[in-house]
């Protein structure tokens, strides 16, 4: 099986879709505990599902990298859903789920009328739930997926602080004069970009569970903010690397496999951290 | 020149106000004891003085050295931070977090502002315990050791003993004594009328409006005081 395992690893292509995997599954755990701590889980989940409909019409206009059209896209809806959940008048979570099935439903049709693909619902299929191998992914995606990834890590890692203040306690660092709403917006963004770049590697559909998963787990295992993001990252990545081993051995789809190793994960640390406490 | 300066304030929030005709000042070294019944705009009014919640009408004016944003705020703990995964350590280096600006991390500075506070409130042995296996007690102390990060000038607390047993509640009224004898300019939002005002040297009592603003020790002979303490005492009828 190593030998085999060995031998995939010879071609390039399988070298890069490890490393962007490894790359995208790290992002997607970083933001994991504010996204649960702050409410935002829906937020995301909303998102998935406008990136959904964005990579139908990036699909059907025909263009190089569908990247380019899912990303604004997702980016502006990630501050619609922002600003709209902060307002008090406006029910956030109705909106969110209006918009939600309203993309599902707009992004299936589009795709049904005017695919010119002979396999809709595999195309359909692989955008709701990852590519079925990540081995597919195109050179140019993978470059792109690259570079963002590197971007939303240094981002992170510069606004580590902030984003801890703004996430503890919003009012507090308000008060202090810190650009809270600024930082919000700063998160949401980042949200945005992590969905659809987790899209391509589990599909819009399973793209929460890769951030939420690693983020529940190591809030069993560990108390203090730093070690709950380090042991987040580090489980993600564990998680993301098996995951994508055993679909190119087994021929399982990588997201839905790297999605099971999440879960297992997570049950052992509820054990875990159940018997300690008991 | 105060501190802090209310003119002819209106607070509220949606733009309705809940209290009106606010007309007071604190002083640098004063210990400010806002009153009132549930519901009488007092924690809005100190969330406005936080900029937290737009000012209705009237005027807010910061001076005497204070900048607008130089406040150490001890909050009310919301339900989130009941099962945030922090550190002592890292609660209080939050305070420090105005002061970054353009800058990522926290340097000497701020690690040895954070240290001083955590030692002056008795918390450094904790310094890197979870903060939600603190006690209540232990829990305040640490905000306020994250407010004296942001602050050495004023400090405002919002109903800070409430949830806390009698015992701490004592200490806790102690050491916010301790910290204006020292220097430390003091609002408490407080609807305890009892120990907190002991030691307040200004109250303010809002309810709807202002029904007293002036010096701790005329209080009790105020209409506004008979009033708090007539509602106090049929609440301890019932």
């Amino acid at each position: 099986m190593l030998h085999q395992l060995y031998e995939y690893l010879q071609y390039p292509f399988v070298r890069y879709a490890v490393i962007v995997g490894v790359l995208i599954a790290l992002c997607s755990s970083l933001l994991g505990v504010t996204l649960v701590l702050k409410r935002y889980s829906f937020i995301g989940d909303g998102l998935s599902h406008v990136a959904f409909g964005a990579l139908a019409i990036a699909s059907i206009m025909k263009v190089t990298s569908t990247t380019l059209i899912t990303m604004p896209i997702t980016v502006i809806a990630a501050i619609l859903l922002l600003k709209g959940g902060q307002s008090a008048k406006l029910k956030g979570d109705a909106a969110i789920a209006m918009i939600s099935v309203a993309s599902l439903a707009i992004g299936y049709m589009l795709m049904n009328v005017f695919s010119a693909s002979a396999n809709v619902s595999g195309d359909v299929c692989s955008t709701l739930f990852g590519s079925t191998s990540i081995l597919t992914l195109k050179q140019s995606e993978v470059m792109i997926c690259f570079i963002l990834s590197i971007v939303v890590i240094t981002v992170f890692v510069i606004f580590y602080n902030k984003i801890f203040g703004v996430t503890f306690d919003e009012n507090f660092a308000r008060a202090t004069g810190v650009r809270a709403g600024a930082y919000n917006l700063l998160i949401a963004v980042i949200i945005a970009v992590i969905i659809v770049l987790g899209m391509n590697l589990v599909g819009s559909l399973l793209i929460s569970a890769l951030i939420i998963f690693p983020a529940l787990s190591a809030m069993r295992l560990m108390r203090t903010f730093k070690s709950v993001t380090i042991t987040s990252a580090i489980i993600s990545v564990v998680c993301a690397l098996l995951g994508i081993i055993i679909s190119i051995l087994y021929s399982t789809p990588t997201g839905s496999t790297i999605v099971c190793a999440d879960m297992a994960v997570f049950l052992v640390c509820y054990v875990i951290d159940r018997v300690r406490t008991a | 020149m105060a501190f802090i300066k209310c003119i002819d304030l209106s607070v509220g929030y949606e733009g309705k106000a809940v209290a009106e005709g606010l007309n007071f000042e604190v002083n640098e070294g004063d210990y400010l004891c806002i009153v009132g019944e549930n519901g009488a705009g007092k924690s809005t009014l100190m969330k406005t003085m936080l900029h937290l919640t737009k000012i209705i009408s009237g005027d807010i004016e910061y001076g005497d050295g204070l900048k607008p944003y130089e406040i150490g705020y001890l909050p009310q703990q919301t339900i989130t931070q009941q099962d945030f995964p922090a550190s002592v350590k890292e609660i209080v280096m939050s305070g420090n977090l105005s002061k970054l600006g353009l800058r990522p991390f926290y340097g000497k500075a701020e690690r040895d502002e954070a240290k001083r506070n955590m030692k002056r409130m008795d918390i450094y042995d904790l310094r890197n315990k979870s903060f939600k296996n603190l006690s209540g007690g232990q829990k305040q102390r640490v905000l306020l050791a994250r407010a004296l990060c942001a602050s050495t000038k004023l400090l405002v607390l919002d109903e800070p003993v409430s949830g806390l047993d009698p015992k701490v509640t004592a200490d806790f009224y102690q050491l916010i004594k301790k910290l204006n004898d020292e220097g430390m300019t003091v609002i408490m939002v407080s609807h305890d009328i009892h120990e907190g005002l002991n030691d307040a040297t200004h109250i303010l009592h809002v309810t709807g409006k202002q029904l007293y603003f002036g010096e701790a020790s005329k209080y009790a002979d105020s209409e506004a005081y008979k009033i708090l303490t007539s509602i106090e005492l049929t609440k301890g009828d019932k």
